[in-house]
């Protein structure tokens, strides 16, 4: 359980990254946190020759909520950005996702652009970007680009961003007026992955649901965002537990799991469309406050 | 045909004393601190981030040190089990109130959730029950079933 040779580099300015990942970043890999890419080294699923550190670079650790989106710097930790007031306040998905990662420890230490880069379908933030409609911004050889979450993520543990280029942040767009938005997953024990995880965005208009739509964690094999509209659309939100099986069932019919050791493909497919319909029905309780966007839900069901 | 492999010079912030260690670029926190400098406090289990038997106190926060490379602690402070409490006849509260209230048996995990705890407890020294379950969540202990630890 130690990982095979390699050199690390641990540059202190970005231009010095860049120039490192220019040089080895075919044959390396880069690491922040390292809460996911440290278990696969020491299990050897993964022995790149050369590390690129860049957790002492500055100027990546900044939160910035502004223009109804919050950005994230690229070695801000999950736990400082799951207790940053003003980014719950924006995009309370943030912190219902993030309470749901790993245990505390982890989340001390690892970053949540890393995640994204990481790209695994097991992991919750790659859905809560997808759902908000977020995109990352990476930095290379061409200058600075954006890519959209669509574009980001291809495959499994995979995604566009180059050998050359290093992720510099995310943005997830805050909720809009009228919108309220959860997250809810089930795990085998407080802190594992989850078994199946859904996220959701409700849009409500004169107390009446008139959008929804979702992403899944452990359930597709990589993010996709779902419109469950009709499922809902007309239903007043005092009736939104009329509407919960309409939403399982649309679940249930658009997701395709692959089962594994922890739970069968049907058992996530009748998870996914469950923690729907029950997401729907909490995320239809009136507000706790009477400040819009609402406040985040509790991260329930076994969540860390 | 062997190659040597990278090796480098390291400056490491434990328990307020500098350290200077030359190590493989691969050697992880919990391997520095239990082979290079003696701390055998720091237990390791899982070696993947599970167990937290391994949890320090990274620049105050508890991390896993089987999920940091050494290197990558240059410029932190790093803080084990054995710079919690005086000395070992001057425990903490922490490690007292596990003496006491037979919060352990192996002790394997144990000095995982001391560090975990006291970081927790800095932070808010008066949880519910709740909140203590959740904090020691990530730390697996395998003898006591947590009643005596997270008992009021």
């Amino acid at each position: 359980m130690k990982p095979s040779p390699f050199t690390m580099h641990r540059p202190t300015t970005l231009d010095e990254a860049l120039e490192l990942l220019r040089a080895y970043g075919a044959k390396g890999k880069v690491i922040a946190g390292g809460q996911s890419l440290v278990p696969v080294l020491n299990m050897r699923l993964a022995a790149p020759e050369h590390l690129i550190d860049i957790t002492a670079l500055t100027g990546l650790d900044g939160i910035s909520v502004a223009e109804g989106s919050v950005e994230v710097g690229a070695l801000v930790t999950h736990r400082r950005l799951e207790r940053s007031p003003e980014a719950r306040a924006a995009q309370p998905l943030l912190r219902a996702a993030l309470g749901c990662v790993a245990h505390p420890a982890i989340r001390n230490r690892g970053t949540t652009v890393g995640s994204l880069a990481h790209a695994d379908p097991n992991g919750e933030m790659p859905a809560i970007l997808a759902l908000t409609g977020g995109w990352v911004t990476a930095r290379g050889d061409s200058g600075e680009r954006r890519i959209g979450w669509e574009d980001f993520n291809v495959g499994p543990l995979e995604t566009s961003l180059e050998p050359h280029e290093l992720l510099t942040s995310a943005t997830f767009p805050a909720l809009a007026p009228g919108q309220r938005g959860g997250f809810k997953e089930l795990t085998r024990r407080t802190g594992d992955y989850a078994l199946a995880g859904v996220g959701m965005i409700l849009t409500i208009e004169n107390e009446t649901m008139t959008g929804l739509r979702a992403s899944f964690v452990s359930v597709t094999d990589m993010p996709v965002v779902v419109d469950l509209g009709e499922a809902v659309a007309g239903v007043p939100v005092a009736a939104a537990d009329s509407a919960a099986p309409a939403v399982a069932a649309a679940v249930e019919a658009c997701v395709d799991p692959v089962g594994d050791i922890h739970a069968t493909a049907d058992y996530r497919r009748r998870l996914a469309g469950v923690l729907a319909g029950r997401l729907l029905e909490e995320l239809a309780q009136p507000p706790a406050g009477s400040a819009q966007p609402r406040d985040s839900l509790a991260p329930a069901e076994g969540a860390a | 045909m062997t190659v040597a492999e990278p090796h480098t010079t390291l400056r490491l912030n434990v328990n307020g004393i500098s350290h200077t260690v030359e190590v493989p670029d691969r050697r992880l926190l919990s391997d520095v601190l239990r082979h290079d400098l003696g701390l055998t406090g720091t237990h390791v289990g899982c070696e993947h981030g599970v167990c937290g038997a391994c949890t320090v106190r990274f620049d105050g926060a508890p991390v896993r040190s089987c999920l940091v490379f050494a290197a990558s602690a240059q410029g932190h402070e790093i803080t084990t089990v054995e710079g919690i409490g005086r000395d070992p006849e001057h425990p903490s509260d922490v490690q007292q109130a596990f003496i006491d209230c037979h919060g352990l048996q192996c002790g394997f995990c144990t000095p995982g959730f001391i560090t975990t705890i006291d970081a927790f407890l800095d932070e808010n020294p008066n949880p519910s029950e709740d909140e203590a379950r959740e904090a020691v969540s990530g730390n697996l202990c395998r003898c006591t079933g947590y009643q005596n630890i997270v008992e009021p």
